[in-house]
């Protein structure tokens, strides 16, 4: 190792977005684990606030700065560090590394890059250097040719091989591309395609090959393991992020296995990674021919999910690497007996399923396809394909129980879904294998491997078997038995058999708990100890299957362990912070001297580290599985308030199992989560609530908006399609989203809650101890209400409060903790108007702004609040919000860049994937950091106003003015334009895309002209969505900073037109 | 699927079902933590005799591929004439596979070839119960017929007789330099190996006293059981290492302990063997390191090794001899896998070396 390197920077990846999101954060927090067992002092700047890796303890100096070369390089200046760590945090950390070693900045300051050289990143970053580089050791890549006429088109496809792929250059949206198998194909397609462009790129077809991939480990020394390999489930075509990936591959031959990982190393060496690498491969279905698609000179989602999936800690050793150590000097961190260099050997199979939100985004194309959308993933493990499968369906958490017995699904044409595969595309194979079709049939349609779709169809005959057998009685232990190994629950059984004709879902699932137990039916539990069985391993990561007949671990009995539920596959509304919750409250239990057992089942989390917890369970949050582990433990209690709402659901049913829950009592969290009783609690104890009601039909809705008017919030039981709750203005909207949307009947009610305009939403987080309240804080939304409170920018302390309105909101608090016996966590959301406090919601457990308000206040929340779930004496906090003398704020990170045709703008529903928070000695400076962190840029000159309906542009007056004062150029659209010359504004007129004159406001966004729009929405009449919508998307699509609140423009315009970004203060979290 | 039990020598059982063909089968129990490469395992000669537990639990996925050969009679995918292990014990038996060069199912492979093979069984937890009390004789019976399978024996035996070729075979005549080649249990991959360096490859059972012949380097291959049954071969190696006219030699796997043998070095048992794709070995004195393909029971007592001889190799996670060398001649062996098949390719530079040597 070398010993000059005393201090290294490490660069995390930022919020959290479509195709960068928690795995970093696991990257990261390994990384640095690393650097301190060395002794070395870490610098990391992340803005993520929420993430585990920004905590107390993991790095010695934490900056919440945006990850750019401006701000890295004034870190650099300060810190003066000696070595610098690129591969950790995503493609942020790479290509600002790279964008610092090009300036010359890392030269200058004398900090190496350890690890990978940026020279072979960059190697690995050009396509062009790319296909030259492995052109030299005679590996394939995919290659196109650019062909100017028919017959340049025709010789370079005789070259490359039909099938082959046209594409028309310089053509937006896929004009004149598409697929030829022979020459008369290619002849007719190249014609048409020389009509929409002068140049036409041939590649040779991948279409349905197979994608495998490869993590690779080298050293200083040229040492080569991979670690993993991995298949994808979908075939080429469909971004490997989208899909569901089988580890290790299973359709694999030896040869193909052994051809591939040769490749692998034989690329790592001769690109000259120092790490970790990911090498991305198509392979013929038909044939030992391959492509490789990409190498990725970093750690990555698949590099994540490959630590977890083997036990191999890829991050730890990638940065103890970095540091000059060789992979013999390393020891098997699971093993304990044996060294880092060596290949896991797995002895159950795992498999990934992507989660998606599409749900929650308007006009989002579904079509999975070469760019990601999924949000989140889950991993399954088990022993057999059908089990990994069933078992990640359910983890996906979308309601699904697995590959059968789900609630219905309409799919028009199945033919059509199979080929186009959508977010639904594993139901649609479900639905056809009911419907008759064939494997070889769906083969055709999908591509996917027979094998797979075999192993669906062993499903979907053993749920058949079950229907015939038609009542529990009848079955006997061997079906019962095979059902449960191929990965069926009680659940999907007690249907199966049709006993919910009898009794309730919930009571059948339980019959066939008990009949199973009593059958000797049961689960075993299982190590992964990377070398299946061979060496006896110290492991505790764990997993459940029922292709066992023994448990690999003793159970204590001891009443000392403590079980964390965890929060499951991140998804919009729920991520990184409760896994930050997760794992503090998993350290406090330990430091407390009891055994901490974690379950949870995502593989881009720190929680699911197997050294984050005495045990871990790397299986499902299903009640049925929780309960297994549970009768198996027998712990001390279960914490169900860390994990957000997936465990808070449990609480009543582990309750009704006389299962100890730490903390506040499970009446009592459903008393909050119960709509009317939790009104009948707010008017009992005399606190103001939204008016609302719970209504069955369209008389009763629009009696119930008689009486309070518009507008109104409506949420439906039962979505069809699109947002889930949407606030409507008038009847002609409100018709429209009940009639696109929702489902209103007896069984499926509507909430219709009276929506107050203009008001403050304000937040409580906070923690009790047997009703009251220990330690909180209070934050303050810049938007006003009507923005989802996840989506909404954050201010902590409250800058603008009431003084009056604070004391308000914390009487209420005082007094719902009293009435509701809070022992833990909570959090209340406000809507403060004047000194008017309304109180919206209220969750007895850890809110997602827990980790943003304890490091803002320094005070850990949750430690607090699981030392009082553990019954531990505590003390109330010295220190409060007021005594700050410095700002946090918390900015949302949207994602639609990578969500084709959503409208990204903001309503009551949330649709941001992430978040940052930022520190400044005001909110100006706190506002910039968090902005520019989330992808906002300070605009040069030209700014594109549509500022909404009358209130919404007065509120935007004042912003004009300083953006006019300080020089900026005012393009807005018509009553944008009059209302600003009105008010004696210079500016130009601009058209709307509906209306005919120049300068048309889409030329401008296509012509770079503009640096920042903003696009305020008035409502939601269509010709205002049309119009609106085309200038946001095409903001979105050219990568042109938009913002679509006036509250939040407002405040950021004042920040920017008040302050440099070079007077920012550079201070790191422990410095404020 | 017939139900079937295994029962190991201390009386432990596992219930599964028969998916090979449906019949007894006795001997000793081992187990196989590659994920990969069934068709090449059960084809290698050093599996006669032995129950071949595999730890991935997924088995037959993709079939199994032709018996075809190339001209010269070497079958393009397996790695001998037949199945040489006696049976096969899985967990979860795919008996659906895909893959565009199979033939045919695991299944039918094993009647096809009158094996047994058994599926259904808590692979992981027979794997342990072997590796806490180290290698056991087992049998499988058929749940539904009388238990009349004889107690096999396996430590003693000398299996490399029964599955040594019984005459010369020699293949890329005329090629070039040639190499004797003494076919204990020899995988094809290792003939492969040397046919493609353009070595004619003179194939020998292994009792005959290559000695005799005229030849430019001398390969000792792999084979199966206990080296101390392989008493003329050593002879015969030893009489090679004292000719004055020195030649070069390399040696696998069983290769590795008859010239340890013949060095005057001794063997001993090892508690559950190595049979993986993913030991890691250490050449001494460097820092190179691999992955290697491992199948073996018997280790070289790297202390008894005489004075002229060193370590080649060390196995890095339980320290033991993973091959030797003579300090001046151009004698060297393995104890892995060079030519791979099934597992990794890492370290086939060793057939390269010794092609240098001759």
């Amino acid at each position: 190792m070398s010993t000059q390197i005393k201090k290294v920077l490490l660069l995390g990846s930022g919020a959290l977005k479509i195709g960068e999101a928690g795995e970093f954060d696991y990257s990261g927090s390994q990384a640095l684990k690393a650097l301190k067992e060395e002794g070395i002092e870490t610098v990391l700047i992340n803005p993520n606030i929420a993430t585990v890796q920004t905590s107390e303890g993991v790095a010695d100096r934490i900056y919440f700065l945006p990850v750019t070369p401006f701000f890295v390089e004034k870190v650099i200046q300060r810190e003066q560090p000696q070595g610098i760590m690129l591969a950790f945090g995503g493609q942020t950390a790479l290509n600002c590394g790279v964008a610092l070693h090009e300036s010359g900045v890392l030269e200058k300051y004398g900090v190496s890059v350890l690890g990978t050289p940026v020279e072979a990143i960059m190697d690995t970053e050009d396509r062009e250097r790319f296909i030259g580089k492995l052109d030299e050791i005679e590996v394939k890549t995919i290659k196109s040719e650019a062909c100017t006429n028919v017959e340049e088109a025709r010789n370079a496809a005789e070259r490359l091989g039909y099938p082959v792929i046209l594409r028309a250059a310089y053509a937006l949206g896929g004009l004149g591309s598409g697929f030829c198998d022979n020459r008369e194909e290619l002849d007719k397609l190249a014609e048409k395609a020389f009509a929409f462009s002068p140049q036409v790129l041939v590649e040779k077809s991948l279409k349905g090959w197979k994608e495998i991939e490869y993590e690779v480990v080298r050293d200083r020394y040229d040492n080569c393991i991979t670690v993993c390999n991995m298949e994808n489930f979908d075939p080429l075509g469909i971004h490997t992020g989208e899909s569901i990936v089988i580890a290790p591959s299973q359709t694999l031959t030896n040869a193909e296995y052994h051809k591939l990982r040769e490749l692998a190393i034989r690329i790592v060496r001769h690109v000259g990674i120092v790490g970790e690498c990911n090498v991305q491969y198509a392979l013929d279905p038909n044939s030992e021919d391959y492509r490789v698609i990409e190498v990725n000179a970093r750690l990555s989602r698949s590099s994540a999910l490959a630590s977890k999936a083997t036990g191999y800690p890829l991050a730890f050793v990638a940065a103890k690497l970095g540091l000059g150590y060789g992979l013999f000097d390393l020891k098997n961190a699971v093993t304990k007996t044996t060294g880092a260099f060596f290949e896991p050997a797995l002895d159950y199979v795992v498999c990934k399923i992507p989660r998606w939100d599409l749900g929650k985004f308007r006009g989002v194309d579904r079509e999975l396809g070469s760019s990601m959308k999924s949000v989140g993933e889950v991993m399954a493990i088990g022993r057999t394909f059908e089990e990994v499968i069933q078992k990640g369906l359910r983890m996906i958490g979308q309601g699904m129980h697995g590959f059968v017995d789900n609630k219905e699904i309409k799919i028009e044409h199945i033919e059509e879904a199979l080929r186009e595969p959508t977010d639904k595309r594993i139901f649609v194979i479900e639905k056809a294998l009911s419907a008759g079709y064939s494997v070889d049939k769906i083969h055709e349609l999908t591509k996917i491997d027979h094998w797979f779709l075999h192993k669906l169809k062993n499903i979907h005959d053993t749920d058949k078997q079950l229907h015939e057998v038609g009542s529990l009685d009848q079955l006997d232990d061997e079906l019962l038995l095979k059902a449960k190994v191929q990965g069926f629950t009680d659940f999907q059984i007690a249907r199966a058999l049709g006993m919910e004709k009898e009794v309730d879902i919930e009571q059948a699932s339980a019959i066939v708990r008990q009949h199973r137990k009593k059958a000797g039916i049961v689960p075993s539990v299982k190590q992964i100890d990377t070398l299946a069985a061979e060496y006896p391993a110290q492991t505790n990561y764990l997993y459940l299957t029922y292709s066992g007949t023994a448990h690999d671990i003793k159970f204590e009995n001891d009443q000392r362990s403590v079980i964390v539920l965890g929060s499951g596959a991140y998804r919009i509304g729920s991520s990184v912070e409760f896994d930050w919750c997760g794992v503090q409250a998993l350290n406090t239990i330990r430091k407390e001297g009891y055994r901490s057992i974690m379950i949870n089942y995502n593989p881009e989390t720190v929680s699911t580290d197997y050294d984050m917890c005495d045990r871990l369970y790397f299986d499902e949050l299903t009640f049925e599985r929780v309960m297994d582990i549970i009768e198996l433990e027998a712990p001390y209690g279960v914490i169900v308030s860390t994990g957000g709402q997936i465990p808070n659901n449990l609480a009543l049913r582990l309750d009704a199992e006389q299962v100890k829950l730490l903390g506040t009592a499970a009446k009592y969290i459903d008393n909050a989560e119960d709509r009317e009783k939790f009104s009948a609690m707010l008017g009992r104890i005399g606190v103001d609530q939204p008016e609302w009601s719970a209504l069955t039909s369209m008389e009763d809705i629009n009696a119930f908006i008689d009486r309070v008017g518009f507008p109104v919030l409506v949420r439906p039981s039962y979505v069809l399609s699109g947002a889930a709750m949407n606030v409507c203005s008038n009847a002609e909207e409100l018709d429209r989203f009940l009639r696109l949307a929702a489902n209103v009947s007896k069984k499926h009610p509507v909430v219709v809650s009276r929506f107050m305009q203009h008001a403050k939403e304000v937040e409580m987080d906070a923690v009790a101890k047997d009703g009251e309240i220990i330690a909180y804080a209070i934050s303050e939304h810049i938007e006003f209400a009507g923005v989802h409170s996840g989506d909404a920018t954050i201010q902590f302390p409250p800058q603008k409060l009431y003084v009056e309105t604070a004391r308000r909101i914390k009487k209420i608090s005082k007094q719902i903790a009293r009435e509701l016996h809070i022992s833990g966590p909570f959090n209340i959301q406000f809507l403060a108007k004047e000194n008017d406090i309304k109180v919206i919601e209220c969750n007895l457990r850890a809110s997602r702004s827990f980790p943003f308000v304890s490091k803002v206040l320094k005070i850990n929340l949750i430690e607090l609040a699981t030392r009082i779930m553990l019954g531990l004496p505590v003390e109330k906090p010295a220190k409060s919000l007021f005594d700050l003398d410095y700002v946090g704020i918390k900015a949302s990170q949207f994602s639609f860049n990578r969500l084709q045709k959503a409208d990204p703008v903001l309503g009551v529903d949330m649709s941001s994937t992430g978040e940052v928070g930022c520190l400044g000695e005001d909110s100006r400076a706190a506002l910039l950091k968090a902005m520019l962190s989330v992808g906002h840029r300070i605009p040069k000159k030209n700014i594109l106003l549509s500022t909404g309906n009358g209130k919404q542009k007065a509120e935007m007056l004042a912003a004009c003015h300083i953006l006019k004062e300080n020089g900026y150029n005012l393009y807005a659209t018509g009553g944008t334009s009059r209302y600003l010359t009105e008010n004696g504004i210079d500016n130009t007129l601009v058209y709307w895309p509906s209306e005919e004159g120049k300068p048309q406001a889409l030329d401008m966004l296509h012509s770079h002209e503009i640096d920042m729009v903003v696009n305020v929405p008035k409502n939601l009449t269509s010709g205002e969505l049309t119009n609106g919508y085309k200038i946001r998307r095409a903001a979105i699509d050219l990568n042109v900073p938009l913002i679509t609140n006036a509250r939040l423009a407002s405040a950021f315009i004042y920040a920017f037109c008040t302050m440099d970004v070079e007077d920012l203060d550079i201070k790191c979290w422990q410095e404020y | 699927m017939r139900k079937a039990t295994l029962i190991l020598e201390d009386g432990t059982q596992f219930h599964g079902r028969s998916f090979g063909a449906d019949q007894p089968a006795a001997g000793e129990v081992v187990f196989n933590t590659a994920m990969t490469g069934y068709t090449e395992s059960l084809t290698d000669p050093s599996y006669a005799g032995q129950l071949m537990t595999l730890t991935y639990p997924l088995a037959g996925n993709y079939g199994v591929p032709s018996a075809e050969t190339r001209q010269d009679n070497m079958p393009l995918f397996m790695e001998s004439d037949k199945i040489h292990a006696t049976a096969l014990i899985v967990s979860d038996y795919s008996e659906a596979y895909s893959h565009w060069n199979a033939k045919e199912s695991l299944g039918d492979w094993l009647k096809r070839e009158g094996v047994t093979g058994i599926t259904g069984i808590d692979t992981r937890e027979l794997t342990k119960t072997l590796r806490e009390r180290g290698v056991m004789m087992g049998k499988i019976i058929l749940d539904d017929e009388p238990d009349n399978v004889p107690e096999a024996q396996y430590e003693g035996v000398n299996y490399v007789a029964q599955v040594s070729c019984k005459e010369i075979v020699t293949y890329n005549q005329g090629a070039g330099k040639r190499a004797v080649l003494v076919d204990c249990g020899v995988k094809n991959n290792i003939i492969r190996c040397l046919i493609k360096r353009g070595i004619e490859v003179v194939r020998v059972p292994w009792d005959y006293d290559f000695n005799t012949l005229e030849f430019d380097g001398l390969f000792l291959a792999n084979g199966p059981g206990d080296p101390d049954t392989c008493v003329k071969t050593v002879d015969n190696i030893r009489r090679f290492l004292a000719s004055p006219n020195v030649r070069p030699c390399m040696g696998i796997c069983m290769g590795n302990q008859l010239l340890s043998k013949a060095a005057g070095a001794s063997i001993y048992k090892l508690k559950y063997g190595h049979r993986s794709h993913n030991q890691p070995v250490r050449m001494v004195g460097t820092n190179r390191c691999f992955v290697t393909s491992q199948n073996h029971g018997y280790a070289v007592d790297t202390n008894t090794l005489p004075a002229d001889w060193e370590p080649l190799f060390i196995n890095m996670n339980d320290g033991s001899n993973e091959g030797v060398k003579h300090k001046s001649n151009p004698w060297f062996s393995a104890q892995f896998h060079p030519e791979a098949c099934s597992g990794p390719v890492d370290t086939e530079f060793l057939f390269d070396d010794f092609a240098k040597l001759l």
